[in-house]
């Protein structure tokens, strides 16, 4: 220690020193405080209305309806071939809904992210509109334009191309084709946000070096689109999962999938602990497949909806 | 050479994808156009194009009592959503803006967990929870509920625009005296107004569309236009849904286009 800081340091006096920390810590404290309550009334209501309850749903699910502690709710979801067989529905609603969009969605993003600023903005609207568009409203066009007297069916016995109508409405392919549209501007927006961050110098670097466009895509574009690709594929798959009012509206009873199993086993047969243990299960496998998303990607899964 | 972009890939080139990318935009698009042409159709069929032109359905939605009390009790709740969740939703994206405090990311993954939590299990627990308290079938139950959903979007609008705005700004008026209030007031709230108000509109339609909660929640004198619609839906098809539709198309493309201007400004 030199001379001229021990000097110092006497002048300023150890006591000194600690009032002042110790009114930088209080005050930093306060603001933390007054950050808090800013935060108290919304976060209380989350707890209130979203954690609170589906913890004591959990909480239910452990028990059988004489009351005691038991997994009979969720042995049942391997036993009773009804479960088995609304998990198979769903799953294969889900694989289908997002390869459709996917299918449907990439050429999409892909036009979008190549048009001019205007052009693209342009067309963005007819993205971004369903997506505000009330669910019900579009299931409910969709129901109007499949049925059998609608518009597809009309069309096409018109043109002489089918004698009978097809059933399309109140069966599976209307719940795809149903969901597909809703769930469409989910893949597309995140895809085309992370195809406008591509640099167009590495595209040009690649046809400069000689790569035919179709190449550049396929070997510079595309690979540099997968992680957006990948957002928008995890959120549409999760949001299938757990869909509820286009199959309850469009699968004529037919399509059973799982948050319908959930609305019915609580709603008409009160079967709480049964409705939870499926509410459970489906937060488990969303949550899991949104941690292992993020896990491997290291992206928020959220970011989708800051864009709508 | 395609100006935009700078690639040796003419237009012409080009014109599948074009191709491609108008069907998939007439595929999203067209439900909606049909829905509201359809709406003005003499027959009870729905016919497109209409042979007859009539605003009968309109009629019977304006003239039905119980449409027009659904429709009002959906009106009051998404009025009363907008004016819970946008003071609330902006002053927590305020707090998380600071990036201070010490559980930041839990915070985060609290206030938007109703995005990610499916909702159906929402739906149900918020009933069960109700049932206990007495809140089911009541005006306040569905605005708290709703409110809820609606935080995660103004938190997330308000957010995105005090990144871009300079909070130094703030901290010199409070150097210059002013009070907390007035320095947020006066110096921050008018530069990140126009999101504050995006987030108040996004509020305002994920109330009003909302059918899952509502449809356990709501019942009786409360039954909101979304779960009538819904139950409409089940029994048979009523055209005088087609002319509902066409209303909440209209407030959908209104409240966005206002969206749109707002956040041009911002």
């Amino acid at each position: 220690m030199s001379a001229q800081s021990a000097l110092l340091k006497e002048i300023a006096g150890p006591a000194g020193q600690n009032l002042n920390a110790q009114e930088l810590r209080a005050d930093a404290r306060r603001e933390q405080l007054r950050l808090l309550a800013l935060l108290a009334p919304s976060l209380f209501l989350v707890c209130a209305i979203i954690i609170v309850p589906i913890g004591w749903l959990f909480w239910l699910s452990l028990f059988d309806e004489s009351g005691a502690l038991s997994a009979a709710n969720y042995a049942r979801f391997f036993e009773q071939a009804s479960y088995i067989k609304t998990f198979i529905t769903t799953f294969k609603v889900a694989f289908i809904v997002t390869g459709a969009c996917v299918l449907l969605g990439y050429p999409l993003a892909y036009m979008l992210s190549q048009l001019p600023r205007r052009a693209a903005s342009i067309c963005l609207i007819f993205v971004i509109l369903p997506f505000w568009t009330s669910v019900l409203v579009r299931t409910y066009a969709w129901l109007v334009i499949l049925q059998r007297k609608g518009l597809i069916n009309s069309w096409l016995i018109d043109l002489g191309v089918i004698s009978q109508p097809l059933p399309l409405a109140n069966n599976f392919a209307g719940v795809v084709i149903g969901m597909t549209h809703i769930l469409l501007p989910f893949l597309v927006l995140p895809l085309y946000a992370s195809m406008k961050t591509i640099d167009t110098d590495c595209l040009r670097a690649g046809m400069n070096l000689g790569a035919s466009p179709a190449a550049t895509f396929r070997q510079i574009f595309f690979p540099l689109s997968l992680p957006g690709l990948a957002s928008g594929v995890v959120i549409v798959f999760v949001l299938c999962l757990g869909f509820f009012v286009t199959p309850a509206l469009m699968g004529g009873g037919k399509v059973v999938m799982w948050a319908m199993r959930m609305e019915q086993t609580t709603s008409l047969y009160s079967n709480w602990g049964a409705g939870a243990a499926l509410g459970v299960v489906l937060l488990v496998v969303t949550l899991a497949l949104l941690g292992l998303f993020q896990w491997l990607l290291g992206a928020r899964t959220t970011g989708v909806w800051s864009s709508r | 050479m395609s100006g935009d972009i700078g690639l040796p890939i003419s237009h012409r080139q080009r014109l599948w994808l074009y191709a491609l990318g108008g069907l998939v935009l007439l595929f999203l698009i067209a439900p909606s156009v049909i829905i509201v042409i359809m709406s003005f159709s003499d027959s009870t069929l729905l016919q497109f194009p209409p042979q007859q032109w009539s605003l009968r359905w309109y009629q019977s939605y304006f003239q039905s009592l119980e449409w027009r009390d659904a429709t009002i009790v959906s009106v009051k709740v998404a009025v009363m959503t907008v004016l819970v969740a946008t003071p609330l939703g902006t002053a927590a994206a305020y707090a998380i803006n600071r990036g201070t405090l010490r559980f930041n990311g839990t915070i985060n993954a609290l206030l938007t967990a109703s995005l990610i939590i499916p909702v159906i299990l929402i739906g149900i627990g918020t009933f069960f929870l109700y049932a206990r308290i007495g809140l089911n079938n009541t005006l306040t139950g569905l605005v708290i509920a709703h409110t809820v959903q609606a935080l995660p979007l103004v938190v997330l609008t308000v957010l995105s625009g005090l990144r871009s705005y300079d909070m130094n700004q703030e901290r010199v008026a409070r150097s210059l005296g002013a009070g907390r209030i007035a320095a947020f007031w006066q110096v921050t709230m008018p530069q990140i107004r126009f999101s504050i108000v995006s987030g108040a509109l996004f509020a305002f339609i994920t109330s009003f569309d909302e059918v899952v909660v509502s449809l356990f929640i709501s019942g009786g004198e409360t039954t909101t236009l979304t779960r009538r619609m819904f139950n409409a839906l089940r029994d048979q098809i009523d055209p005088t849904i087609a002319a509902i539709s066409t209303c909440l198309i209209v407030l959908s493309v209104l409240l966005l286009s206002v969206a749109q201007i707002f956040g041009r400004r911002r």
